[in-house]
């Protein structure tokens, strides 16, 4: 069977991966064209993790095939991943510093170890996308212990946009803040990535946060996206799923499981 | 029945251990010859590993010395054989003990750091960060702690030898009576070069396993903080079981041509 060639930049296409007996992705598609800022809602333990690691390569998946900018990368290795991994930024959970380097070269370090910029610019660089994300070059001299929660995922964005990648993913990125800070984030995101071509992905199951970065948001349950659309629709979506998710009920076609 | 399941799933779960721990020592292997190598961070770990671990290895190698003066003068003295504790010393230390004793220290100290390190950074998905700034993990972390073990390992253990012969020179001149030059004139003539290089070898496959090991334990830690104890304490384990099994064989294949 001959497929249609994959014109969005990023797509997923029937991706499975399980852990043992768990099945976590079970026949995930999902296509994020160029430019566009896709954020995928879902619970606890749904895949939305999982999802990020297949595109990365960091996990594997058993079935389907993954596509970056129309070509399969599914299974490359070496060199031609190294090639693919730098079109990428990512902010993850919870920030993911480097402990053992002052926060300006955590922000250097893609461009002096992953693109051999020279340590002087790399450096001038790193300030500048410091400034970026509100924080001054003081900042820049500390170590990521010094940092709070919040500055460090602010950091942790400044990491992501250093080497201008191409497509970012965004790992929960107001978990664990203050409505303000997860606000002051939220306007980062935005700031920082509207308007320069950059495709994002990002997960969440934070309904604010998701209505202001996203244009178009995706539900995934159960291993599969049960619902996409416009950021616009999805208070109308008419799936009983997502009418749940948004308003928060305990009651509804989706049960918690309380044992994992 | 399920006597027979218990004893299945443990030993699926060790081949599944062991072929997961073939795959990452190819995948070390094969990133040694291929740049970019990175040397400052080389440097760093030969500190580290190497020159921190001094004082530890040379007091260990210290009193090991001497107390095998000790005890090889009880058996000696037996059969009026006194005269050869100056050689049994000196190839005890510089074939056996001196690795061996340098391995199991360095092997608690570095190992579980190392593993620990890798660990916490697993587990706070900083290695998942390297990747994403187009770094290999592998070649990042793991080959600058393997090459600096295999570099640094024979350097402590030469020392540990030297240090251990002392401690050997130093127990039988005071306690047993030996004087100092003839003690130290057997020594020089017993020594040869096999003992010297068959223990260096030893050091470089010990200096292997301690950081593969602290590096696999880490890279495969789990969970938060309990998952990174776990691998600490397994790191140290499974090197120092595995340090004194490579012993033993190694020490097979030495005899074997009359090494």
């Amino acid at each position: 069977m001959a497929r249609a060639a994959s014109t969005a930049k990023v797509e997923l296409r029937g991706v499975k991966k399980r852990f043992g007996p768990k099945v976590v992705l079970d026949g995930l598609d999902i296509a994020i064209p160029s430019g566009q800022s896709l954020v995928v809602i879902g619970g606890s333990g749904t895949g939305k993790s999982v999802m990020i690691k297949c595109v990365l390569g960091i996990l594997r998946p058993e079935a389907g095939e993954i596509y970056v900018d129309g070509k399969d990368v599914t299974r490359i290795r070496g060199s031609a991943r190294d090639a693919m991994l730098r079109k990428f930024g990512m902010l993850f959970q919870g920030a993911a510093l480097f402990d053992s380097m002052p926060v300006w070269e955590n922000v250097a370090f893609g461009l002096i170890q992953g693109r051999g910029v020279k340590r002087k610019k790399a450096r001038d660089i790193a300030f500048e996308k410091l400034a970026k994300v509100g924080l001054g070059a003081e900042v820049g001299q500390l170590w990521p212990a010094e940092l709070s929660g919040g500055m460090q995922k602010r950091v942790g964005l400044a990491r992501a946009i250093a080497a201008d990648p191409e497509i970012i993913f965004f790992d929960e990125p107001t978990t664990g803040l203050d409505p303000i800070m997860a606000d002051v984030i939220n306007n980062l995101i935005v700031d920082t990535v509207r308007g320069t071509g950059t495709t994002t992905l990002s997960i969440t199951h934070d309904l604010n946060s998701a209505r202001k970065i996203a244009d178009r948001i995706a539900m995934l349950y159960k291993g599969k996206i049960i619902w996409e659309g416009p950021t616009a629709e999805i208070d109308n979506s008419g799936n009983p799923y997502v009418d749940q998710f948004i308003h928060g009920r305990a009651e509804g076609p989706i049960k918690m499981e309380v044992r994992g | 029945m399920k006597f027979f399941a218990a004893v299945g799933r443990t030993t699926l779960g060790l081949l599944g251990e062991i072929g997961r721990l073939s795959v990452f020592t190819i995948d070390a292997i094969t990133s040694f010859v291929r740049p970019p190598i990175y040397w400052s961070l080389v440097l760093k770990q030969i500190m580290w590993i190497g020159y921190f671990s001094l004082p530890v290895v040379g007091i260990t190698a210290f009193f090991t010395g001497g107390v095998l003066a000790l005890q090889i003068y009880i058996g000696a003295s037996r059969y009026g054989a006194e005269q050869f504790v100056p050689t049994v010393v000196l190839v005890g230390i510089l074939r056996e003990l001196g690795p061996v004793i340098a391995g199991l220290m360095v092997a608690g100290r570095v190992a579980a750091a190392i593993a620990a390190e890798l660990g916490t950074m697993r587990v706070t998905e900083q290695i998942d960060a390297l990747t994403t700034l187009a770094t290999r993990p592998i070649k990042y972390l793991v080959v600058p702690r393997l090459m600096a073990a295999i570099i640094s390992m024979p350097i402590l253990v030469a020392i540990a030898d030297s240090v251990g012969v002392f401690g050997g020179y130093f127990a039988s001149t005071r306690s047993l009576g030996f004087t100092g030059s003839i003690y130290l004139n057997t020594t020089m003539n017993a020594l040869t070069n096999e003992d010297i290089f068959s223990g260096l070898i030893k050091a470089v496959v010990f200096g292997f396993i301690i950081a593969l090991l602290g590096c696999y334990s880490g890279f495969n830690s789990k969970g938060g903080a309990q998952g990174v104890g776990a691998a600490t304490t397994n790191a140290v384990v499974t090197s120092s079981i595995l340090i004194l099994a490579a012993n033993y064989i190694l020490t097979n294949i030495f005899n074997f041509f009359n090494f």
